[in-house]
C-alpha cells in the first residue's frame, strides 16, 4: 500500500514538473501611461499594424494585388491542407466529447462556471458568428441554388436536389467545422491557462512542445501574428460591414449609402464598443450578447411563423438531410472538379475561420472556466450547429422558397449578396419592423465582435494578463475603428480588401498552429487525467 | 472609534504599498481592532498565483505575515471577479460592507501625466466618493 502511495507521489511530481515554469506573468511588461505592455509583442504589433495600414494606403492597388495573390496562392496550393485540417479538428473534438478525458474540468475539480449557460452561449455566438449568419444565411443557399458563383459539386441549379444541396452545403460551412476550429483553440487556451497556470495567451498552448522557449522569440512571433490577424480581421470586417449596413439602411430608408453614412456607422459602432469595453464583460459584452440573443430569437420566430410553419418544418428536414448527405463529399479534398465552389467558398471560409480562431477561441476561453471538457465541446460544437440548422432552415429556407416560387427579387438570383436578407424579409409582412430589427442585430453583433476582440488583443499584448488597465482595451477598440475608417476613406474598398486578404492568408500559418495545438492539448489532457487518477490513489 | 480596518491590497505590486500597510497596522494597534486585507482576484493565472485557489492561499499567508510582523489581529478576503480592472472599484466598495469595516486605509498613486489626460482614474477617489466609511489615503 505504502509502495502505491510512493509511486503515485513520484508520478504526480514528475507530471507537475513538466508544466512548471519559472516564467512570471508580466515579467516582460512595461507599465506606463495607463498601459501594461508586453515587450516586444505590443510595440512590434503596433508598428506592423501602422506599417501595413500606411502601405495599403500609399499603394492600394499594389497592396491589393500582392495580398490577394498571396491569399489565392495560399488557398489554391494548400486547399487539401485546409480541408483535411478542418476534418481532423471535427474528429478530434468529437473524440474528446466521448472519451474519458471529457470529464476533466477547466480550472480543476472544484471550479464552478462564472456565467450561466444562456449568457455563455450568447457570448460564444456573438463573438464569432453572429454577423456572418445574418448576411449569409439567405445569400449563400440562394446563391448556390441560382448558380450565382459556383455550385456544390458542380450540381446544376434550380432543381429540387439543388435546393437540398444548397442548404446542406451552407450548413457544412457554418456547422461543425467552423465551431471545431474555434473549439480546438478555445479549449487549448482554457486548459493550459486554468489547469496548468500558464498565461492566457496563444503561445502558452505550445508550452508542452517548446518548453521555456515559448517565452522567447517563437512565442513572440505566434502572439504577434495572432494580434495582426485579429485586428485586421476585425477592422476590415467592420469597414466592409459598414458598407453592407449602409446599403441595407439605404434599401430600407431613403438615405445615401455613401462614404459619409459608412463612416458614421463605423464611428457609432466604435463608440458603443468603447463604452462596452469600459463597462467590462458583465456590463458590456454579456449584456449586449444577451440582448442580441433575444432580438435574434424574435426575428427567427417571426420568419418561421410568417414564412409558413409547414414550409419551415420541411426545410428543417431538407437542411438536416442535405447536411448529412453532402458532408462527406464536400469534405473530401481529393479529385474535386467544382473549382469555383471549392476554392471560392469552402477553402475561403476555412482560411477565414482559422485566421479568426485566435480571437474567437481566446474569447471563448476567457468565459469558459468551470466547464468540463465534455460540456465545453458540446456547447461549442453541437449546440451552435443545431441552432444554425434552425436558423438556416428559417432564413435560407424562406429565401429558397421565394426563389423557387418566383416571389420577389431573390427569384432573379443574387444581385447584391448584402441585400439578400432584406429582399427575403420584404416578401414577409411587417417588413419595416423586421428589417430594422435585422439592422440592429447586425450593428450590435459588430459591437460585440469589436468589444470581445479588444479584450483578446489586450490580453495578448500584455503577455496574458487579464488585469491590464482599461485604457489599453480602449486603445485597441479605438484603433480598430480608426483603421477601418481611415482605410475606407483614403483607400476605399481596395485597401480594405487588401488587408482582409492579408488577414485571411494568416489562416495558413495558423493551420499549423492549430494542428500543433491538437497534439499539445491531447498530451496535456492525458497528463491531467493521470494526475486525477494518482490523486485518487492518494485519497484512498 | 473604529471597529475594523480594511486594507485593499494588490499582491502583484505589494512593494508599493508598504506605507499603507504600516499605517494601517499602527492604527489597528492603537484602536486595538483587526485589519482585514482585501484583494480582488481574476479568473486567469497572474503573477501572484496560477489559480484563484492558490491566490487565496497567498493572501492568507500574507495576512498571517502581517499579523506576525506587527503583532495585530488580521483576516483577509479574496473577492472573485471576471474582469478585474473594470470591477475593482465596485468589488472593493461591496467588500467594505461585507467585512464590516468602518475605516479603509489605502495606498494611492501620486497623480501624473496619465491622470491629467484622464487615461487612468483613482480607486481611492472612488471610495471616498461612494462609501460611508472613513477613507485614509496614503502616499
Amino acid at each position: 500500500m505504502n509502495e502505491d502511495i510512493k509511486q503515485a507521489e513520484q508520478a504526480i511530481s514528475e507530471i507537475e514538473d513538466l508544466y512548471d515554469t519559472d516564467y512570471e506573468i508580466g515579467q516582460d511588461n512595461i507599465e506606463k501611461w495607463g498601459f501594461d505592455m508586453h515587450a516586444p509583442v505590443f510595440p512590434v504589433s503596433a508598428a506592423l499594424i501602422a506599417l501595413f495600414v500606411i502601405g495599403s494606403l500609399v499603394f492600394p492597388e499594389q497592396a491589393r494585388e500582392g495580398l490577394e495573390a498571396t491569399r489565392n496562392w495560399v488557398q489554391a496550393t494548400f486547399d487539401w491542407l485546409f480541408l483535411s485540417a478542418g476534418n481532423i479538428f471535427v474528429l478530434f473534438c468529437l473524440a474528446l466529447i466521448v472519451s474519458p478525458l471529457g470529464r476533466i474540468r477547466l480550472g480543476g475539480e472544484q471550479a464552478r462556471p462564472d456565467f450561466s449557460i444562456m449568457s455563455w452561449f450568447a457570448m460564444l455566438f456573438a463573438a464569432g458568428m453572429g454577423i456572418g449568419l445574418m448576411f449569409w444565411s439567405v445569400a449563400e443557399p440562394v446563391g448556390y441554388f441560382t448558380e450565382w458563383f459556383g455550385t456544390p459539386l458542380n450540381m446544376p441549379g434550380f432543381t429540387d436536389e439543388a435546393r437540398t444541396a444548397a442548404l446542406g452545403a451552407t450548413m457544412y460551412h457554418w456547422g461543425l467545422h467552423p465551431w471545431a476550429i474555434y473549439g480546438v483553440v478555445a479549449l487549448s487556451l482554457a486548459f493550459f491557462s486554468y489547469n496548468k497556470g500558464l498565461p492566457l495567451t496563444i503561445r502558452s498552448t505550445f508550452y508542452p512542445l517548446l518548453g521555456d522557449r515559448v517565452w522567447g522569440w517563437p512565442g513572440h512571433v505566434i502572439d504577434t501574428v495572432a494580434v495582426l490577424a485579429t485586428i485586421f480581421g476585425l477592422a476590415t470586417s467592420l469597414g466592409l460591414g459598414a458598407q453592407q449596413a449602409a446599403s441595407g439602411l439605404s434599401f430600407l430608408f431613403d438615405i445615401g449609402s455613401g462614404l459619409q453614412t459608412q463612416v458614421i456607422i463605423i464611428t457609432g459602432v466604435t463608440a458603443v464598443a468603447v463604452i462596452s469595453v469600459v463597462r467590462g464583460i458583465e456590463g458590456g459584452v454579456k449584456l449586449l450578447s444577451n440582448l442580441n440573443m433575444v432580438f435574434a430569437l424574435l426575428l427567427l420566430l417571426f420568419v418561421i411563423i410568417a414564412g409558413s410553419l409547414g414550409g419551415f418544418l420541411g426545410n428543417v428536414g431538407r437542411t438536416v438531410s442535405g447536411y448529412v448527405e453532402y458532408m462527406l463529399p464536400l469534405s473530401n479534398p481529393v479529385g474535386r472538379d467544382d473549382e469555383t465552389f471549392y476554392h471560392g467558398w469552402t477553402i475561403f471560409f476555412w482560411a477565414w475561420w482559422i485566421s479568426w480562431s485566435p480571437f474567437v477561441g481566446m474569447f471563448i476561453a476567457r468565459v469558459s472556466r468551470g466547464r468540463t471538457v465534455r460540456q465545453f465541446l458540446t456547447t461549442v460544437l453541437i449546440v451552435p450547429t443545431v441552432v444554425t440548422v434552425v436558423w438556416m432552415s428559417a432564413f435560407g429556407g424562406n429565401g429558397l422558397d421565394q426563389a423557387v416560387t418566383g416571389a420577389g427579387d431573390l427569384a432573379e438570383g443574387i444581385s447584391d449578396s448584402t441585400l439578400a436578407l432584406f429582399q427575403m424579409l420584404t416578401q414577409l409582412p411587417l417588413t419595416a419592423i423586421t428589417s430594422f430589427l435585422a439592422i440592429c442585430l447586425v450593428l450590435i453583433f459588430f459591437v460585440t465582435s469589436s468589444d470581445s476582440g479588444s479584450l483578446v488583443i489586450d490580453s495578448i499584448t500584455s503577455g496574458g494578463k487579464t488585469n491590464a488597465p482599461v485604457t489599453q482595451r480602449v486603445f485597441w477598440a479605438t484603433a480598430e475603428g480608426v483603421i477601418a475608417a481611415v482605410l475606407l476613406t483614403v483607400g476605399g474598398s481596395a485597401a480594405l480588401q487588401a488587408l482582409q486578404a492579408g488577414a485571411v492568408s494568416m489562416g495558413l500559418p495558423f493551420t499549423f498552429v492549430l494542428l500543433a495545438m491538437c497534439i499539445s492539448l491531447s498530451r496535456g489532457l492525458y497528463h491531467e487525467r493521470q494526475l486525477l487518477e494518482y490523486n485518487e490513489v492518494l485519497r484512498r | 472609534m473604529y471597529n475594523k480596518i480594511m486594507v485593499p491590497v494588490d499582491l502583484e505590486h505589494i512593494e508599493k504599498i508598504d506605507k499603507a500597510l504600516h499605517g494601517a497596522a499602527e492604527l489597528a494597534r492603537s484602536y486595538d481592532v483587526p485589519v482585514c486585507y482585501v484583494a480582488v482576484m481574476g479568473r486567469a493565472p497572474n503573477k501572484v498565483a496560477a489559480s484563484p485557489e492558490k491566490f487565496e492561499a497567498e493572501l492568507n499567508m500574507f495576512a498571517r505575515e502581517q499579523a506576525d510582523k506587527y503583532g495585530i489581529e488580521t483576516e483577509c478576503k479574496a473577492v472573485p471577479s471576471v474582469d478585474v480592472p473594470v470591477e475593482l472599484d465596485d468589488k472593493l466598495l461591496e467588500a467594505i460592507d461585507d467585512v464590516g469595516a468602518d475605516l479603509v486605509v489605502m495606498a494611492s498613486h501620486v497623480p501624473g501625466v496619465a491622470d491629467k489626460l484622464h487615461l487612468i482614474g483613482s480607486n481611492a477617489a472612488y471610495m471616498v466618493k461612494h462609501s460611508d466609511a472613513s477613507i485614509f489615503v496614503v502616499r
